[in-house]
């Protein structure tokens, strides 16, 4: 998987001192486990296309390297009218690879293929909370929106396509999916399918040129033997399991040549409750089941402690998180009382706990192809066994787990993760309206005070009143324990060390990337 | 002769129609879509979207309606496209293929070159040492896992000793090079690739070939021409080999449609772009074009490849003649 994340993002360093003034040059290449699908902005929503996507193209706007919105393409904005309409100015000296300029038509245009019922795009919501887009001049955009949406504002940072190449194409077909024309800080060169992917500087990038010449995305699917190539040095970097980055990795040989990097995840993992199961109904069994389950020793035994407990929906990375909600201690004896207050006794002494002569037993649910989740789900197994809880696992693979079980709402108990994006709205996962079939909200939640606290932060725009809704938001879901919240894993990665002006930030490592570099002496594969 | 091909080769319509509608069918029973691949648990999707998605590809019709419109595009040997990538999935297919093929029968002649000799000294030399720890040393290449034998392969020759290059078919500067110089570094990255593939084999068809090879030694023939006085190298590599070759040939015609077919976990290990890679992404995407395309052309293989064994057969063994 990729680790430079779904919106990678760039960031100008101008605080250079003269004695490592960085060289151009040299060659990065790093290694993901799937090949992309399409480089078609809009439609690319597999981790690796995204990641490539990132390189070539850019966004109105774009998150720093603390996680707070800055401009890209659009060097400011305006917000007017409570939200209703957001102005973005324009950079003017911005060109497309191909020579020609950017201008608020290649805007129209990207927001009007968003919005085409033909384009199978799966960007389409946030859009389609737009009123009207109007072009005020050449560098200027007008958005009016429905109603005030914040999220809104983030949503920006969709990657603009070029319309001079890309009107009356049809996206599915066109060849543009396989040579794409960007503004980002690297031009395409070449895709060889099911290989590799390689890019080269854009020497006229309005930030500036970057140092490094060329980006190789290889593709190897087998994290094993992309371990193998890290140590033979024909990939300069990868993300690393657990188990890699705290045993595989401690050898001299590696200590030498390499630097480890370690930050949080933009995303958790969780034990989903189906509230429409009698056995969940209560709140005392909820509590009682995240009092039963110790989080940490998940992390410890699962992760190699490389993670933090989750506390609610947010990372604690996130403005929006609460550091006040304090994760539930492991004690086996309150969560026995709960059960016993809930009506749950071993009353026939077979050791599971029951109630109307039924035992407490349900299954929980994962999918084929994670490990994590299966080791969680068996730690959690004999946690509940402690407290007279019957858990079976099953594991299914993913197209039969999600059609047949999630959306069907036919489970009692699933263990899923969800990515995050940078903005907090989780409306789509929480809001009592979403929950149809397909739709985030599958176990069913519903909590009038927690729709209101949703809508109220998706309509808000000041940072400081949103915060305050969603450290409500937070509180309320971590008393409620809607899901069983478990684990915000760490990002681990490792990369050689010839890399420098690297800066681990809350966003990550690959926000900078322009301003890494190689020293002359270090470089390897000189450009011909 | 000519008549029976011809009558074997319109059998093979009907059969190959069937083998499509089954394949078709099945498919489609598997729970999701290949819209969903992109929709599905992406906080972004909303539902519209999806079922908009599924339109556009036109999902939402009867099986049956999909699949005749599949078959009539089919017959113009027009496979559809991914919905994956919206590339042609023939075309996907293509430009997999030849590292596939090219691996499988670089493999099957070394697999050959090493067994039958093998499986020829075991049967002559029966209950010696050398039979005996052939016989070991190819089965616990059958029995080791394939991905572990190349993970340690790798480790050792790849990174320890650095005599050959871990995984993948070329290396980076592989645009840089001369022609022969492009030869000799995909000749490079297969050795381990092409050694794995074999070696697992070897015991299949070492087997074979010690088995037939006893079953001939033992005939009357053979026991005339020791009797004849002729010595044992015209015995043994005249008389009883070609014989003993016969089951062989069968052999060959079946792994006609395995050249196609690549395995997945070697695949993925060694990091080759094959087509067993490719299939098993399809599948697991609900990628239908891509899934029956392939379908289609290994069925044929197969059915061509049978039909290939049977003719090579009779024309090879003289007492079994077909269409008489």
């Amino acid at each position: 998987m990729g680790f430079f994340l779904l919106s990678a993002v760039f960031f100008l360093n101008t605080a250079f001192s003269d004695e490592d003034r960085p060289d151009f040059g040299g060659m990065f290449v790093t290694a993901g486990i799937g090949d992309a699908r399409t480089l078609v902005p809009i439609l690319a929503s597999d981790s690796a296309s995204g990641e490539i996507v990132g390189m070539i193209f850019n966004g109105l706007v774009k998150y720093d390297k603390d996680i707070k919105l800055t401009g890209d393409l659009a060097s400011s904005w305006e917000i007017q009218n409570d939200g209703l309409t957001i102005i973005f100015h324009l950079r003017k000296n911005v060109k497309w690879h191909d020579g020609l300029p950017f201008t608020a038509e290649d805007v129209k245009f990207t927001y009007e293929k968003l919005i085409d019922p033909n384009v199978p795009t799966p960007y389409s919501g946030d859009f389609k909370k737009i009123k009207s887009l109007e072009i005020i001049d050449s560098h200027t955009v007008k958005v009016t929106y429905i109603e005030p949406f914040s999220p809104g504002l983030s949503s920006w940072g969709m990657a603009v396509m070029p319309k001079h190449l890309l009107a009356g194409e049809n996206l599915l077909l066109t060849k543009f999916s396989r040579h794409p024309i960007g503004t980002g800080p690297y031009n395409f060169k070449r895709w060889k399918t099911g290989q590799r992917i390689d890019l080269v500087s854009n020497h006229e990038y309005f930030e500036h040129r970057p140092y490094i010449d060329r980006y190789i995305y290889k593709i190897i699917p087998d994290i094993s033997t992309m371990f193998l190539e890290l140590q033979t040095k024909t990939i300069d970097s990868m993300g690393l399991s657990p188990l890699q980055y705290k045993r595989l990795t401690d050898t001299p040989h590696f200590k030498k040549n390499y630097n480890k990097y370690k930050y949080p995840s933009f995303g958790y993992t969780y034990m989903a409750y189906n509230h429409e199961n009698e056995l969940f109904k209560d709140i005392r069994v909820r509590q009682a089941i995240n009092y039963a389950v110790d989080k940490q020793e998940i992390i410890d035994g699962v992760l190699l402690g490389y993670g933090k407990i989750c506390t609610g929906p947010f990372i604690p990375e996130s403005w929006a998180y609460n550091e006040n909600v304090r994760p539930f201690p492991f004690d086996t004896n309150k969560a026995k009382r709960l059960l016993k207050e809930a009506g749950w006794s071993d009353t026939d002494g077979n050791g599971y706990i029951d109630k109307k002569g039924k035992d407490f037993a349900f299954t929980i649910l994962t999918n084929q192809g994670n490990d994590l989740r299966i080791k969680t789900a068996e730690i959690i197994q004999r946690r509940l066994k402690g407290v007279g809880i019957k858990v079976e696992i099953r594991v299914l693979e993913w197209a039969v787990f999600l059609n047949e079980f999630v959306n069907k709402k036919r489970f009692e108990a699933i263990i899923l993760g969800w990515g995050l994006s940078r903005d907090p709205d989780c409306y789509d996962i929480w809001h009592s309206s979403k929950t149809k079939p397909g739709e985030f909200n599958f176990i069913g939640y519903s909590n009038p005070d927690c729709d209101k606290l949703l809508e109220e932060g998706r309509r808000t725009f000041d940072i400081e009143k949103r915060k305050e809704i969603y450290h409500r938001i937070q509180e309320i879901l971590y008393e409620e324990q809607p899901y069983l919240f478990l684990y915000v894993p760490d990002a681990l990665v490792s990369m050689s060390n010839r890399f420098k002006g690297i800066k681990p930030e809350p966003i990550g490592l690959g926000y900078n990337f322009i301003d890494w570099y190689v020293p002359k002496a270090e470089q390897r594969y000189k450009s011909k | 002769m000519l008549r029976y091909i011809t009558k074997r080769i319109l059998q093979l319509i009907p059969v190959l129609i069937g083998i499509t509608i089954i394949s078709f069918i099945v498919i489609h029973l598997a729970p999701g879509k290949p819209t969903d691949m992109a929709s599905q648990l992406n906080p972004k999707v909303s539902q519209e979207a999806r079922e908009q998605l599924e339109k556009i590809y036109g999902l939402d019709k009867p099986i049956y309606i999909q699949y005749i419109s599949w078959i009539k595009k089919v017959a113009t040997f027009d496979f559809g496209r991914s919905f994956v990538d919206g590339r042609p999935a023939i075309k996907k297919i293509l430009e997999r293929m030849p590292i596939t093929v090219l691996i499988n029968v670089l493999s099957i002649i070394l697999i050959f070159f090493v067994a039958i000799p093998l499986g020829i000294k075991s049967a002559v030399r029966r209950g010696s040492v050398f039979d005996k720890t052939s016989t070991v040393f190819v089965f616990i290449m059958f029995a080791a896992p394939g991905f572990w034998l190349a993970l340690l392969l790798m480790s050792f020759f790849g990174v320890k000793l650095g005599w050959v290059p871990v995984s993948g078919i070329a290396s980076l500067d592989f645009e840089n090079f001369s022609i022969l110089g492009k030869i000799l570094n995909v000749g490079h990255h297969l050795i381990l690739p092409v050694l794995v593939a074999s070696l697992g084999s070897l015991a299949g068809i070492s087997r074979y070939m010690r088995q037939s090879m006893l079953n001939v030694i033992h005939q009357d023939y053979i026991r005339t021409a020791w009797a004849k006085g002729l010595g044992e190298k015209d015995i043994l590599y005249k008389h009883a080999l070609k014989n003993a070759l016969l089951p062989i040939i069968t052999i060959i015609g079946l792994s006609i449609p395995g050249l196609l077919s690549g395995s997945v976990i070697f695949e993925t290990v060694f990091n080759i772009p094959g087509m067993g890679r490719l299939m098993v992404e399809a599948v697991f995407s609900r990628d239908y074009n891509v899934v029956m395309c392939g379908l289609v052309i290994s069925a044929l293989l197969t059915l061509l490849g049978n039909l290939i064994a049977d003719v090579a057969y009779s024309y090879a063994d003289p007492r079994i003649r077909y269409g008489r």
